[in-house]
């Protein structure tokens, strides 16, 4: 008898069907961190759910535990759902797996109670359905994975996208308010922002403010010249705020060249070059007394 | 034989180039565009790329070429209308072009001009 097939589980999981989700059952709550009413109601559901579904793929399979054959796609299926909701409450991938792997210790108690008389059968089903389990556990985590990945990536792509707004603050003025470390894809999405935004608002005057740019280093300083090198070309003039003392140390130490850009200390001076330019200007009104 | 149309308005000279630029189209407009200029007594010239989606080093060198050409000949020139995808291709490929003057459309090319007359 080869690990690769398991005659006897399927019986022997619908036999004692009842009595191993209790232990199934058990064995998850002492391993449940957070218990409330739902969360037991939830898996108590997972999990009645699960085991005929393993029932039906043994026997469709003739006992095949090779979890990739097409018999398994169900219970695959139903993994993934649990694994991918699992993810999004929070639980960590000891806490996803543990739900398959706690399963093992009720199996094998059945399985000894039932093979009692037949000790070769009974090593050969423990150790087919070890290796089935380990299988299935193995799958969650890595769905369990994979969709942490997914999150980790769509959370970076969101960051990309909220970090970088551009927004008029006069006609024919942009300001650019940058946050966090400029890198070349960064740079990219800034400049193409910035781009489309002159030509939306014919904007001629565009106000790079860097003040929540932690650091600025030459590769900084590059894309930052680049996107100010674009601007020009579209007919818009740059102006760079918010550069703080120690910014301002380190550009010079590092020879950066900015001495074709207009540079300001802050946002509210460059402000009032760019109103200069486009020949606006604003007056406090006069007091009544 | 292919020719970009050379437009006057009172001194001012419009080109809009609506083709594709090949070597011998670019030749040909620059010879065009410098007996205009002469001819003409034009004091100012507009560009107009916004018909072109690819601009590439080649043509980014002969715009900065005719504008240091209409320089010579005491013309200021106006590139107007780059697309953004355009500029950021250029500034990837290091040509800024610096010393041509540039505007978002002709509108504000042709402001700009006017404002540098006075």
């Amino acid at each position: 008898m080869s690990t690769e097939k398991s005659m006897q589980l399927a019986t022997i999981m619908t036999q004692y069907e009842s009595a191993l989700l209790e232990g199934w059952l058990s064995g998850l709550m002492a391993r449940l961190l957070r218990r409330d009413k739902s969360a037991e109601a939830e898996l108590r559901q997972q999990a009645a759910r699960f085991l005929p579904m393993v029932v039906q793929a043994l026997e469709k399979g003739n006992g095949n535990i090779d979890i990739e054959a097409a018999a398994w796609d169900e219970v695959r299926h139903a993994l993934t759902e649990i694994s991918q909701a699992r993810v999004r409450q929070g639980f960590s991938s000891i806490e996803t797996a543990s739900f398959i792997f706690s399963l093992k210790d009720p199996l094998f108690q059945y399985l000894r109670t039932a093979l009692a008389d037949n000790p070769m059968l009974l090593i050969d089903e423990t150790a087919a359905t070890s290796s089935l389990f380990d299988r299935l556990g193995l799958f969650t985590v890595e769905v369990y994975q994979k969709t942490r990945e997914q999150v980790i990536l769509r959370q970076q792509q969101e960051l990309l996208e909220l970090s970088t707004p551009v927004v008029q603050l006069w006609e024919g003025v942009l300001a650019l308010p940058l946050i966090g470390t400029l890198d070349s894809a960064r740079t990219q999405v800034v400049m193409e922002n910035l781009l489309q935004k002159i030509v939306e608002t014919s904007a001629s005057i565009a106000i790079i403010d860097i003040t929540g740019v932690p650091t600025v280093d030459t590769l900084v300083a590059q894309h930052l010249l680049k996107t100010i090198a674009a601007a020009r070309l579209m007919g818009a003039d740059c102006i760079i705020s918010g550069i703080r003392p120690q910014i301002a140390q380190t550009i010079v130490h590092l020879g950066v060249n900015l001495d074709d850009v207009v540079t300001k200390a802050n946002l509210a001076d460059a402000f009032l070059v760019a109103l200069k330019r486009t020949g606006s200007t604003i007056s406090k009104p006069k007091s009544a007394d | 034989m292919e020719r970009i149309p050379i437009l006057r308005i009172g001194r001012l000279l419009l080109v809009t180039i609506q083709v594709d630029m090949h070597d011998r189209l670019a030749m040909t407009l620059q010879d065009d565009l410098t007996t205009r200029i002469v001819k003409d007594r034009a004091t100012g010239v507009l560009i107009d790329i916004s018909a072109l989606d690819i601009v590439d080093s080649f043509i980014g060198r002969m715009i900065s070429n005719t504008a240091a050409m209409a320089r010579v000949l005491d013309a200021r020139t106006v590139l107007v209308g780059m697309q953004p995808a355009v500029a950021i291709t250029l500034v990837e490929l290091g040509l800024t072009l610096e010393g041509v003057k540039t505007a978002l459309n002709v509108e504000r090319g042709l402001a700009l001009l006017e404002r540098e007359e006075e």
